[in-house]
């Protein structure tokens, strides 16, 4: 920058803030982060031990494994955690790096759809395999 | 200056003189502590391990659709590919589990000095490699 730096302008830092304040949610968002991310710590541990032990196992093996009520369910926590969690975690991403505010509103969407259409394949799924 | 962000920026040295600022030096410059390291790589695992859920839908909708689709999904895991894919995929759980079990300890309010800080940097870096290769022994030993 060239010279002595001045300002031209009259617009207080106050008058500029206003109507850009908290959306009033974020407490919510943390929470949900922190509450999801202390569920798929012992979720994600028996996701591990369950691929391990399915490890080359045929298809009705797995089926089989599926059907019983325990892993079902443990399944499908997982995978509701797992893409809420995931829909979060893009979000802070995306808000904290992405500027352009086209791009960030198109970025935001396709975090949020993206996760839930997954999620929801991957819910039937798992449904459609147990049942 | 046009942005009253700008404004700030604008201060009087001791002689009186209006200065810009300086600004503290960024990313580049510092010497990287390895809670720099860990902080990024909590985030960077993290939209990795988003990806890798593609894997797991894929498998999951192979494993409701029929046995060939099956079988296609299970020789693609098994490949030199697949296999490298699951490696990445169980470090990166390993890691982002571990750093997340200490932003949870944060959130608690307790390890934010920086002795602390390192040592807990450190125990994540060890747990990580630690797990992904008991993971690997005992899975390749099953499998």
């Amino acid at each position: 920058m060239a010279g002595t730096p001045h300002v031209d302008m009259l617009r207080s830092p106050l008058g500029r803030a206003r109507g850009l304040g908290s959306a009033k949610a974020g407490s919510a968002h943390w929470r949900a982060q922190r509450t999801t991310g202390l569920a798929l710590l012992p979720l994600s541990l028996w996701f591990i031990y369950s691929v391990i032990h399915l490890a080359g196992a045929p298809r009705a093996a797995v089926m089989h494994w599926m059907s019983a009520p325990v892993p079902m369910v443990l399944m499908l926590a997982l995978i509701i955690a797992t893409f809420h969690h995931l829909q979060m975690g893009l979000q802070t991403v995306i808000e904290d790096y992405v500027h352009h505010e086209p791009a960030k509103m198109v970025a935001l969407l396709l975090a949020r759809g993206g996760p839930w259409l997954l999620g929801l394949i991957c819910f039937v799924s798992v449904l459609k395999i147990g049942f | 200056m046009k942005d009253v962000r700008e404004a700030l920026m604008v201060a009087r040295n001791t002689d009186g003189k209006l200065v810009r600022r300086p600004l503290s030096p960024h990313v580049q410059i510092y010497r990287w502590p390895i809670s720099m390291a860990l902080s990024i790589l909590h985030r960077v695992t993290g939209v990795a391990l988003g990806v890798g859920t593609l894997l797991l839908t894929w498998w999951l909708v192979a494993a409701a659709t029929s046995d060939a689709a099956f079988a296609t999904a299970q020789w693609f895991i098994g490949s030199a590919l697949g296999l490298l894919l699951l490696f990445g995929w169980s470090f990166a759980l390993f890691f982002h589990l571990y750093s997340g079990v200490r932003h949870l300890i944060w959130d608690a309010g307790v390890g934010f000095d920086s002795p602390t800080y390192n040592v807990t940097g450190w125990a994540v870096v060890i747990a990580t490699g630690v797990s992904t290769v008991l993971v690997w022994v005992i899975g390749l030993a099953v499998w």
